[in-house]
């Protein structure tokens, strides 16, 4: 009770996202919360550090270190060919973006509809489920063949791959989103007068917006991982492709970059879901914000 | 916070008023497959009489919340029909509306947007028109400052009276609350109770109203109905002849002390069958899980 007539006294103005932000960072400064995350990385890079370099650990010997790793990725004229001072890494690191955001903007349009249509009805998902569940189980690496035959150049079959598995992983939490929305919801809003059409816009889709940022944030990540699956096919740039080139050229320098990249790239990715997900969801943001979540 | 509407000249002939009229007229409704079929409603005939607030209460998994269903449209009876002034129930409509329990505010839509919801969609009110009427109804159950938060934000009973704001903007013939209060603080529930009370005498709007507090249904009902075991029939009728309008000071009278006693006697009565035999409880569980699954 003491907690909501706090929150009744701002009522009149709620903050803009900005000043949210800024307040959150503060608050989040003052925790321990982003040191210990820092503190954790630092850990790791040192048991890195320590395994392959120091120690030089049996199985590790041969293992690129963090500094190695690091030297090269910061050097101006890089060994390898590839650093943050070369427009290589970027052309990478670009081109990998924008497949990514088409896969991932082809896989949430047409799995976010889907998903809200198996769940909403019945007959249709009767129609379309059991060819979710055959097609999901398929690795993506099984595809890329037929990828390959069935569209031109490269951009398309690499985005296609990269689309299959981000598709399933958001179908399927959507319809679970759909599926776990309270009953009473429905009877609600059929008692006060609602059509078919007035039950899906204000019941079914913001029912299962949870659900759906959820499969999102999965999935942004899912398109990372089938992305370098997606890039064998190519042969020209992205993060897929250097680790792939790196690999069939026996240099575990440029590998280990490519892989470090795209881990924080993706992270990147999935916290800009994140955001555009709580932004969407206020009346979750703001409840979970009342239990200091 | 004002936890009364401010009574607005209840003498008023109020266009709500004694409107509704439901008749349940030889009620059966089962669920289960053929083998484990299990009736819980049956044969039932009963009356929600129009301008009255009737209380329904029963031992607990009688079938409460399926009369509730069966009112509100959400479900249809196998056998015999329930009236809404003489015309057969097809489905959910607004003219019943249901408060539930806990409460199904939609969590997306603010306190406000909550209460427009009904007449929006249904594009049945003028715009400014109902923004008047919803900003008196926020005013009249005190929630004008919390219009623009989500209910999650809201506590229990702020929550309940949003609810009853929802329904009543739809200005509808029969309010079917069930077990509205349930799951509040006895505090809250008490405040709620009584704000339901001023609520109710204001308006007079026809009113079912399902709960399993027998002292609740004392203090707010013109006409208690008690259920048996089930599958459930009526057991029997109360006329409860206290003064309107009433306030908490008459549960202690020795009226109402009598119609407790007599409403509890034959509740205890009913509620010891369902103990009587191993098979019954057993029956129980079964029907409990199976309506578990179906949800």
């Amino acid at each position: 009770m003491a907690e909501t007539e706090t929150v009744a006294a701002d009522h009149q103005r709620n903050p803009t996202g900005f000043q949210v932000f800024v307040v959150r960072l503060r608050r989040n400064l003052r925790t321990t919360t982003p040191y210990f995350a820092v503190l954790g990385i630092v850990l790791w890079l040192v048991v890195w550090w320590l395994l392959c370099e120091v120690l030089k650990a049996p199985r590790f010997e041969k293992m690129p270190g963090p500094v190695m790793v690091l030297k090269e990725l910061l050097s101006p004229e890089p060994f390898l060919g590839i650093s943050i001072f070369t427009e290589e890494f970027y052309q990478h690191v670009y081109v990998s973006c924008r497949r990514i955001f088409f896969a991932f903007c082809i896989a949430t349009g047409l799995g976010v509809p889907l998903g809200l249509l198996m769940g909403w009805s019945k007959r249709f998902r009767e129609y379309t489920f059991p060819i979710l569940e055959t097609l999901r189980p398929i690795p993506i690496l099984a595809w890329v063949p037929l990828a390959i035959l069935m569209f031109r150049g490269f951009e398309g079959p690499v985005i296609f791959l990269a689309t299959l598995a981000s598709l399933y992983v958001t179908t399927l939490n959507t319809l679970l989103g759909v599926d776990s929305i309270d009953e009473s919801y429905f009877r609600a809003a059929g008692c006060l007068g609602s059509k078919p059409h007035h039950v899906f816009l204000h019941v079914v889709i913001p029912g299962a917006l949870p659900f759906i940022f959820t499969g999102l944030q999965i999935s942004v990540g899912v398109a990372w991982f089938s992305l370098v699956a997606a890039e064998m096919v190519s042969g020209d740039y992205g993060l897929g492709y250097l680790i792939i080139d790196a690999y069939m050229n026996n240099v575990t320098i440029p590998m280990v970059i490519g892989m470090v990249t795209l881990g924080f790239v993706g992270w990147g990715t999935s916290v800009i879901v994140r955001v555009v997900g709580s932004r969407m969801m206020q009346w979750r943001t703001r409840a979970l914000a009342l239990e200091n979540r | 916070m004002d936890q009364n509407p401010e009574p607005e000249n209840p003498q008023s002939a109020d266009h709500a008023a004694g409107r509704g009229h439901i008749e349940f007229k030889n009620v059966s409704k089962g669920y289960g497959e053929e083998w484990d079929w299990q009736d819980v409603v049956l044969d039932l005939s009963m009356d929600v009489e129009p301008g009255k607030l009737t209380a329904v209460v029963g031992p607990s998994g009688c079938g409460k919340s399926t009369l509730v269903n069966l009112v509100a449209g959400f479900e249809m009876p196998e056998k015999g029909a329930i009236l809404l002034n003489g015309n057969r129930i097809t489905g959910p409509s607004h003219d019943r509306i249901v408060v539930f329990q806990e409460t199904a505010l939609m969590p997306w839509q603010t306190t406000y947007e909550n209460i427009i919801f009904g007449p929006k969609i249904r594009g049945d009110m003028d715009k400014q028109e109902l923004h008047e009427e919803a900003i008196r109804l926020l005013d009249k159950v005190g929630l004008r400052d919390f219009r623009d938060k989500y209910p999650l934000q809201l506590s229990g009973g702020m929550q309940r009276r949003a609810e009853l704001a929802r329904a009543i903007v739809n200005d509808p013939e029969v309010l079917i609350m069930d077990e509205p209060f349930r799951g509040l603080d006895a505090m809250t529930r008490e405040l709620m109770q009584e704000f339901f009370l001023r609520l109710f005498e204001e308006h007079r709007r026809t009113n079912l109203f399902v709960t399993s507090e027998i002292e609740e249904a004392i203090m707010l009902a013109d006409k208690l109905i008690i259920l048996s075991n089930r599958p459930t029939r009526v057991r029997q009728i109360i006329d409860i002849e206290l003064p309107r309008p009433r306030d908490f000071h008459m549960l202690a009278t020795e009226e109402a002390y009598r119609y407790k006693s007599t409403a509890l006697e034959i509740l205890h009565e009913e509620a010891m069958k369902t103990f009587k035999t191993e098979r019954n409880t057993q029956s129980d569980f079964v029907e409990a899980f199976s309506r578990r699954n179906q949800n």
